[in-house]
């Protein structure tokens, strides 16, 4: 636990890519398997399971300290999280138990803990803190709160294994796939030379995620050598058919099956040894366009939807690319090959309405595209097709690992832009506790009122950031708790990439990612856009 | 606020002490016709005022009569020169404590205790999460940060007046023998504390050097002013630092955006705080600056010291969100 509080330190002070993975490096050389195990885990973001509340952890900290309660909160407002107001509030008197190994933490101690009743887990716990400095009791408690972010990207965690073992980035990038269960054995098989056959080792293993970077100005070749596809506006995925089990992985390395029993059940139509790339998306089988991610957000995150739920929103697997067929990894292949693999493959299927498939299993349509000319057209036909943009892919792409630029790219529709009025700001936390970085605006009804339309959080620079937080402190008119409502004065143009109806809004509207592009100081409040306007948009959302 | 027939009153121009005839500053402030402070503080209250201004240098301890008010100044251990002062009239005492520390600092007096009736308190780090560790230990942190960079130069931030110097007579202490490169503003700072004799190592000003020296493991020492800024263009890819009492925090080094902060304060932490009014035995306490709130929150619910927190005039002579409250302060009077 020393060791890895002291990487964490080393990793927060140093600066640059190449400081950061030889830390890393020199972390991962000297430590036994089974600690570089659960220090892995914990970098890589899995290990973010809440053992107990901040909340608890602040009153067993209070019980033992003659602190009265508003000047832990005091402090708290002050440093904006409870794990490191009581790492600071404690008192260190280092003496304490002999220092145990990282994986004695994560496996024994904390879960030991947290499991005990009230009385005995208080002690417990203010014996685990007893001899820590400041960091090492941040550290654990961020531990026991499953809040610990690191902030290291995982490609220099790749990167940094990759030239420990000497491996390639992308096989380790492959292994890391699907999750990483600490233990010694793991680590091991995740550093270790043989080859091996990667994906039948795991068959629940996906691919790597290769995606694309915003189209630059003009691209080689012509306009033959891309193929042109909708962007669609879902949640990119995986479907894995192998040994006769089928599995739907998010990008973000999410099992999708509770939520998508269709998607599990469809794939089963698949031969075995399949992996499609792919979008999952609201669409229903005769419907022309798909609905919007409103619709799928309507889906997600919910376990074993109502009979009733999957009539209503019917969801459906867009196959974008194929990445293996008959068990052989296919990504090395050029895009046209894959393509023509995948074309074969899908309309090969009997996907016909009175199958369960019934247009569960989608092509990605292919666009036509003679000359550029036709790229921007194309591209303004992109919301009527209910799409958010274009994707262009070179006909000799290999499937690559990653944000690799130069063989895929995305081209979105411009955002929506409104200019709105800030009516209420909230302190952030973490880096931005102590400053109002959480906004409101609002836009002028028919009656001369401003009604609160959006929230944002991002966008303005630090210097913006700090002048606003100065502005707001000194034209706050009322406070609601931490929620300060000032004088309806300051416009700011929010972008946005979709506009819903919405009933749970008191607009009457919901933005889908909004955030601020501009201060615009140089607008008057009463200039700001109206809520006419933007139900205006509407109609070009609703065709 | 102030009892209006206490010893000490609010105005627009700070406090004001009636039977003196005079004002009490917490900083260096132009346009009085005569000063009293400290003859630490001579040499750069007249850097700062003139030359020419009418300085009246007193010793720390020395009883002194001005109109109807018997006037004291103490150590306050927070920079060279710095002073508590202390006022007695009509049998009734109050002390003003102007920014000051506790903790042991090789480049000025220590920390006098002082009692009074009446006591004016800073509270600039007010809260319990600010707990200062020793300035030794913090400086083996600083020289070994510098020294495990040979390869690049280190820039450490710090305020110009005090922290500065404090910093150069801890390295002198931890006996590093290397030439410490200087920002003009702090290098400007430097004679009063040589003149004091404070144990200091050599240092030099950067523009003395050529403009192609190399710099890779030297470690340079400049006002936070300078972060960012052209004066920064000549270093190549320097690691920087800011030493402060703020950097305990973590939101507030991210913030900053040094890839290093050194919790190194001169003013009182939490701690010190207490022991300071317990110390004064004052029957009546005024917090200024900082969580002043809190702590006189603290001082009325868990102490039983009868505290409130002095607004106006006097505390909002500084900005109170830290980035400004840890720099100079000597005492005039």
């Amino acid at each position: 636990m020393q060791a890895f509080a002291e990487l964490i330190a080393t990793l927060e002070h140093s600066r640059g890519t190449r400081a950061r993975v030889q830390a890393l490096v020199d972390y991962f050389a000297q430590t036994p398997s089974a600690e570089a195990a659960w220090a892995l885990q914990v970098l890589l973001g899995g290990a973010r399971r809440r053992l107990i509340t901040g909340r608890r952890l602040r009153q067993i900290c209070l019980e033992a300290t003659t602190l009265p309660e508003w000047l832990f909160d005091d402090c708290y407002a002050h440093v904006g999280d409870s794990a490191e107001t009581i790492a600071l509030l404690w008192h260190h008197d280092g003496a304490g138990a002999a220092p145990q190994p990282l994986q004695v933490w994560m496996e024994t101690l904390l879960p030991a803990a947290a499991a005990l009743e009230p009385g005995p887990q208080a002690e417990a716990i203010r014996r685990l803190w007893a001899g820590l400095t400041p960091q090492q009791l941040w550290v654990a408690n961020k531990l026991l709160t499953g809040g610990l972010r690191i902030g290291v990207a995982k490609g220099l965690v790749v990167k940094a294994l990759a030239q420990l073992s000497g491996l390639e980035e992308a096989l380790i990038q492959h292994r890391l796939m699907g999750g990483f269960a600490a233990s010694a054995a793991a680590f091991d098989a995740l550093l270790a030379a043989t080859a091996g056959d990667d994906s039948s080792a795991v068959p629940s293993r996906p691919y790597p995620f290769f995606l694309a970077s915003p189209l630059p100005e003009a691209l080689p070749g012509t306009a033959a050598d891309w193929q042109v596809e909708w962007k669609w506006d879902g949640i990119r995925g995986q479907l894995i058919r192998r040994c006769g089990q089928s599995f739907l992985w998010s990008r973000g390395e999410e099992l999708l099956h509770g939520a998508f029993p269709e998607l599990i059940a469809a794939a089963g139509a698949l031969p075995d040894g399949t992996v499609l790339d792919g979008e999952v998306i609201v669409w229903a089988a005769e419907a022309e366009r798909p609905a919007s991610f409103h619709a799928l957000q309507g889906r997600l995150g919910r376990n074993r939807p109502s009979a009733r739920l999957m009539r209503d929103c019917p969801a459906a697997f867009v196959a974008y690319d194929l990445l293996e067929q008959g068990g052989d990894d296919w990504r090395p292949r050029p895009l046209h090959q894959r393509r023509s693999a995948l074309e074969s493959l899908i309309e090969g299927l009997p996907n016909t309405p009175e199958t369960s498939l019934a247009g569960c299993l989608r092509l990605s349509e292919r666009l036509a595209l003679d000359h550029w000319e036709q790229l921007e057209p194309l591209r303004q036909q992109a919301r009527l097709a209910g799409a958010e943009g274009l994707m262009l892919k070179a006909l000799d792409s290999p499937y690559l690992t990653g944000r690799k630029r130069g063989y895929w790219w995305k081209h979105k529709l411009d955002p929506y832009r409104l200019d709105a009025v800030l009516l209420y700001a909230q302190a952030g936390s973490g880096r931005r506790a102590n400053l109002f970085t959480d906004y409101t605006f609002g836009l002028w009804d028919g009656g001369g009122s401003l009604v609160s339309f959006a929230k944002a959080y991002s966008g303005l620079d630090d210097a913006e950031i700090t002048a606003l937080d100065r502005w707001i402190r000194g034209h706050t008119v009322e406070r609601f708790g931490p929620v300060r409502a000032v004088e309806p004065l300051q416009v700011f143009e929010l972008a946005f990439e979709g506009i819903q109806r919405s009933k749970r809004h008191k607009s009457g509207i919901a933005v889908r990612f909004p955030r601020i592009s501009r201060w615009r100081r140089d607008k008057p409040a009463r200039e700001a856009d109206t809520l006419a306007t933007a139900l205006a948009l509407l109609g070009e959302e609703e065709p | 606020m102030l009892p209006t027939d206490g010893l000490l009153q609010l105005t627009p121009e700070g406090l004001y002490c009636k039977a003196a005839g005079a004002w009490i500053a917490d900083h260096a402030r132009p346009g009085c016709g005569e000063y009293w402070a400290t003859a630490a503080s001579e040499g750069i209250l007249r850097q700062r005022l003139g030359a020419g201004i009418n300085l009246i240098p007193v010793d720390y301890g020395a009883l002194h009569r001005i109109d109807d008010a018997r006037v004291s100044f103490h150590s306050a251990g927070h920079v060279l020169g710095s002073a508590q002062i202390r006022l007695e009239s009509a049998g009734e005492s109050w002390l003003v404590s102007g920014d000051y520390k506790r903790d042991s600092d090789p480049s000025c007096a220590p920390f006098e205790p002082v009692t009074a009736d009446v006591f004016i308190t800073e509270a600039t780090f007010g809260l319990p999460i600010y707990r200062w560790r020793p300035g030794a230990e913090v400086a083996r942190e600083i020289v070994q940060w510098w020294q495990g960079a040979p390869e690049r130069a280190s820039i450490l931030f710090c305020y110009a007046f005090g922290k500065a110097q404090r910093i150069l007579a801890e390295l002198a202490a931890q006996g590093v023998g290397d030439t410490i490169l200087l920002h003009g503003a702090v290098e400007t700072l430097m004679p009063p504390y040589r003149e004091a004799g404070v144990a200091l190592p050599s240092t030099l000003p950067l523009s003395a050097l050529e403009r192609s020296a190399e710099l890779a493991g030297r470690l340079v020492i400049a006002p936070p002013s300078a972060h960012r800024s052209t004066w920064m263009k000549r270093f190549k890819e320097p690691q920087t630092a800011f030493v402060s009492g703020w950097m305990a925090v973590r939101g507030a080094r991210r913030r900053r955006g040094y890839e290093r902060g050194f919790v190194l304060s001169d003013h009182a932490d939490w701690n010190g705080l207490l022991a300071s009014v317990r110390g004064s035995a004052a029957r009546q306490v005024y917090v200024t600056h900082g969580s002043s709130d809190v702590l006189a929150r603290y001082l009325c619910d868990v102490e039983g010291i009868i505290a409130e927190p002095l607004s106006g005039g006097f505390a909002a002579q500084r900005s109170d969100s830290g980035a400004m409250t840890d720099e100079d302060g000597s005492d005039a009077i």
